[in-house]
């Protein structure tokens, strides 16, 4: 599964993408969330308030509960300010 | 038409192209937002746009789809700037051409509304030699709900 984070996620984890393999009962946004917490403190950092972080998957938004799997682009970021 | 580039672009020129030929248009709307210097102590040097390379056109094209669906228009144009800008300097440019005035001006203004809350974007903003994240607003979430016609509108909601 490659995951991409962006603005202050990607520097909180310290990286703007990673390639990881999560256990197999971790099947939805939110479980990756949970699991991608104890993977590290920089990880910790980013998820500590999962209500400001918002997620695609495949680029296209995705909520807690939206199905994730192996050959899936997931990306993490805060909410959006362009324009 | 979408376009996400770092260089600049030439309003007249870009609208004009816009236009070229399409003798039914008889309304083109249209909208410029620059990066806007906050006058004071911790005055805006510059602005740093990141973005997600992929999702950003996927997002942009969906909603010029959404608004060719929804308004009899002729054409859309997005164009959406990334990297360092500085005060003064055009990030984007919405334009849409209609027959009728109307038309334009509503899905112009709802494209930037939707542009704002779904466009994967993110402002880092240089405060002399301090450097923040822009925090979303509410007021962005707020104009965009108005445009709301159905539950899939809303998928940029808390993850």
């Amino acid at each position: 599964m490659k995951l991409l984070y962006f603005s202050w996620l990607r520097e909180r984890v310290g990286t703007a993408e990673e390639t990881v393999r999560p256990p197999e009962d971790v099947a939805t946004v939110g479980q990756l969330i949970t699991w991608l917490t104890r993977q590290s403190s920089g990880h910790a950092a980013a998820f500590a308030d999962p209500s400001i972080v918002r997620c695609a998957v495949n680029q296209d938004y995705a909520k807690a509960e939206a199905a994730v799997g192996a050959d899936d682009e997931v990306a993490f970021f805060p909410p959006v300010t362009g324009g | 038409m979408i376009k996400v580039q770092e260089k600049d672009f030439d309003v007249s020129a870009e609208l004009a192209a816009l236009c070229q030929g399409r003798t039914n248009v008889g309304a083109v709307a249209s909208f410029i937002g620059l990066v806007r210097e906050v006058a004071g102590p911790g005055a805006l040097s510059a602005m740093t746009l990141e973005h997600y390379p992929g999702m950003t056109e996927r997002q942009l094209a969906g909603l010029e789809a959404r608004a060719l669906e929804r308004w009899p228009l002729d054409r859309v144009l997005i164009i959406h700037r990334f990297g360092r800008l500085l005060p003064g300097q055009q990030i984007v440019l919405c334009a849409a051409t209609s027959p009728h005035r109307e038309a334009a001006f509503e899905a112009c203004a709802f494209l930037m509304d939707w542009l704002k809350t779904k466009a994967p974007f993110w402002k880092l903003e240089e405060v002399g030699s301090q450097t923040r994240w822009v925090d979303a607003r509410k007021d962005d979430d707020d104009a965009a709900a108005r445009w709301q016609t159905d539950a899939s509108d809303t998928d940029n909601s808390e993850t």
